[in-house]
């Protein structure tokens, strides 16, 4: 050790970070799942053995059998008109974590936004968006999303866009909560001494300091996302037939629930666990992220 | 001509019709090289006296005087953009809490860097180097390694430095420090107070010094302002005001200073709270707590007036004597 002279410094933050996440041994398997996912998405037309959309019509609800038939092997079996149902599953791994992204995405940056701005300009500006919030959450989410897509017509994209309005006011109350805390601290009064402008206040110097819990809300607002997709899904609203989307796949094969158990449960499968994992992720963020939680 | 000249600075919160003055018909002028201590008890409105001067009192708060300038430039009167560019170049402050008066999230060097460019750019290697220069002249020790330290790796004291060293980035002709030594250790706090005066005697800065330590005041201050609920009670020249105080507000500061109480079992200490916004008397502030309080005291509010070279807010101030020891 060449420049042992003074106490190291400290590890820096990330190491700190994955020191702490890796105590929690449910994070590290909803990690793990999350980027077995995460793989089966970008590759999914490698590792899918059918294309998804491909009929065979001789195997229509064959169950779910490792033995090949025809040269073709249907692993989780093959739904009411013959598709591979692990195909489409690979396949609407994609979809999903789109739908996760994109509707996080779009929730988080709208939601930023509107709480920076309530946080920042108290008084009738705040008042304004708050009350709108408090308003959407009264609503049950479920319903607000579907009244949305029966605006917007259904579909994929708008399924997303609903899910972005239905998880909006919980990333403007997140938002505006720690930027309330931020801003009675002395640092924010030194930039502004410093002769910093107040976007500037705004995005350099405040919202960084109010990323932990939005980090941890928007990895536990992607298993909404995913579950909101599917719930509309199933109800026709979202992901329309032929996409193998996991709420989609579900609904087409409800009327063969007791005959052909794997065309429901699987699909219903995929999407618990990957909520599950999202879920597990999220929490473990949470206990590295929050300094209330930690040792 | 003074650097900084505040003519009767109110800061009013609350209702128009009846607000609460944190802050009333407060004046005074510093030099440029002099050192001017606010003295006074939590509550006092010394705080908020800066705040203001640094354009920091934030609505519903408004504040109020009838000169504010600096170097003869009218503050009031300035646009945003001209205040921002002042604020931070010519006028820097140093805030309390050295904890939390630095961002978490980024690194010395960067917060040093940041305030160097606002004010006057350069290269990131110039930055860097005039940030290292910096930490130097606020004697961090190990000052490279300190540049890449986030501040929860950094002591109170340290993080204080960094503040410090923040504040004279630019080369401020004036120095606004809110209580710079209270967060501190005591063997820090001498430290601190002897680099604040070094640096201020260096550079010929003026220096504002909020404290409610009349010790800091007497090592470091030439004059001496005493507030008092918003009001400054008594202004006067460093040693004459420890030797004969004449405000009884005065007295009692200095009466419960420990050096006054050797061998005393007890610590003298001033019965009663600093009013509030809603039990403020109306007449002399200080009556209620005031030992040498008349009939008069109670009905009438008493101006500010000269007294064997002070200003003294008193009818019946004290006149030239030592620090009584009993009473």
């Amino acid at each position: 050790m060449t420049d042992a002279t003074l106490a190291a410094l400290p590890p820096s933050p990330w190491v700190e970070l994955w020191r702490d996440f890796r105590r929690n041994r449910g994070a590290l398997i909803g990690l793990g799942i999350v980027a077995v996912l995460l793989l089966a998405a970008l590759l999914a037309d490698v590792i899918a053995p059918h294309p998804p959309a491909e009929q065979f019509r001789e195997a229509t609800l064959r169950a779910p059998s490792w033995e090949p038939v025809d040269g073709r092997r249907f692993v989780l079996g093959t739904d009411p008109v013959g598709r591979d149902v692990l195909s489409r599953l690979i396949h609407g791994t994609r979809l999903s974590l789109l739908i996760g992204l994109v509707s996080v995405g779009l929730s988080l940056s709208g939601g930023v936004l509107l709480g920076l701005v309530a946080g920042f300009f108290r008084g009738g500006i705040e008042f304004t968006i708050m009350r709108l919030m408090d308003i959407m959450l009264a609503l049950p989410s479920l319903l607000l999303a579907v009244a949305v897509v029966a605006i917007l017509g259904p579909g994929l994209m708008n399924a997303m866009y609903a899910i972005a309005i239905v998880m909006l006011p919980h990333f403007v109350r997140l938002t505006r909560a720690a930027v309330i805390g931020e801003l009675a601290k002395d640092y924010v009064a030194a930039s502004r001494i410093a002769g910093a402008s107040t976007p500037r206040l705004m995005f350099d110097t405040v919202l960084p300091n109010c990323a932990a819990p939005l980090i941890v809300q928007a990895t536990l607002g992607f298993s909404t996302a995913i579950l909101d997709a599917a719930a509309l899904g199933f109800l026709g609203l979202g992901a329309q037939p032929p996409t193998p989307e996991w709420g989609s796949m579900l609904a087409s094969a409800l009327e063969f629930i007791q005959s052909a158990w794997w065309v429901v449960t699987l699909p219903g499968l995929a999407i618990l666990v990957a909520v599950l994992a999202f879920n597990l992720m999220g929490d473990g963020l949470r206990d590295a992220l929050d300094p209330k939680l930690k040792r | 001509m003074a650097l900084l000249d505040v003519q009767d600075l109110t800061v009013e919160f609350g209702p128009e019709a009846s607000p609460f003055k944190a802050v009333d018909g407060v004046s005074f002028a510093v030099d440029a090289g002099e050192v001017v201590g606010i003295v006074g008890e939590s509550g006092s409105g010394k705080s908020v006296t800066a705040l203001a001067l640094m354009g920091l009192v934030d609505a519903p708060g408004r504040v109020r005087a009838s000169r504010l300038a600096f170097d003869g430039r009218d503050v009031l009167a300035m646009r945003e953009r001209e205040r921002r560019a002042m604020l931070g170049r010519d006028i820097a402050m140093i805030f309390q809490d050295p904890m939390s008066s630095l961002n978490p999230c980024f690194t010395v060097e960067h917060q040093l860097a940041e305030t160097l460019r606002i004010h006057e750019g350069g290269s990131r290697r110039a930055l860097r180097a005039r940030a290292l220069e910096l930490l130097r002249a606020v004697e961090i020790p190990d000052a490279e390694r300190r540049l890449e330290a986030y501040p929860h790796q950094l002591s109170g004291g340290m993080s204080q430095r960094v503040m410090v060293a923040m504040a004279i980035a630019c080369n401020p002709r004036l120095l606004i420090a809110d209580e710079p030594t209270t967060a501190l250790d005591v063997t820090i706090q001498a430290q601190m107070l002897a680099l604040l005066l070094k640096l201020q005697r260096e550079r010929g800065m003026g220096m504002v010094l909020i404290t409610h330590d009349l010790g800091v005041v007497a090592e470091v201050a030439r004059r001496v302002m005493v507030m008092y609920a918003g009001q400054v009670v008594e202004t006067a020249p460093v040693p004459d005001i420890f030797a004969a105080p004449h405000h009884p507000y005065t007295e009692a500061l200095l009466a419960a200073l420990p050096e006054h109480n050797i061998g005393r079992r007890r610590l003298r200490s001033m019965p009663g709270v600093v009013p509030g916004a809603l039990d403020r008397p109306s007449g002399c502030l200080l009556a209620p707590r005031c030992a040498y309080a008349q009939p008069r005291c109670v009905a009438q509010r008493p101006a500010l007036d000269g007294v064997e070279g002070a200003q003294v807010r008193c009818f019946f101030p004290l006149r030239s004597r030592a620090v009584e020891t009993t009473r």
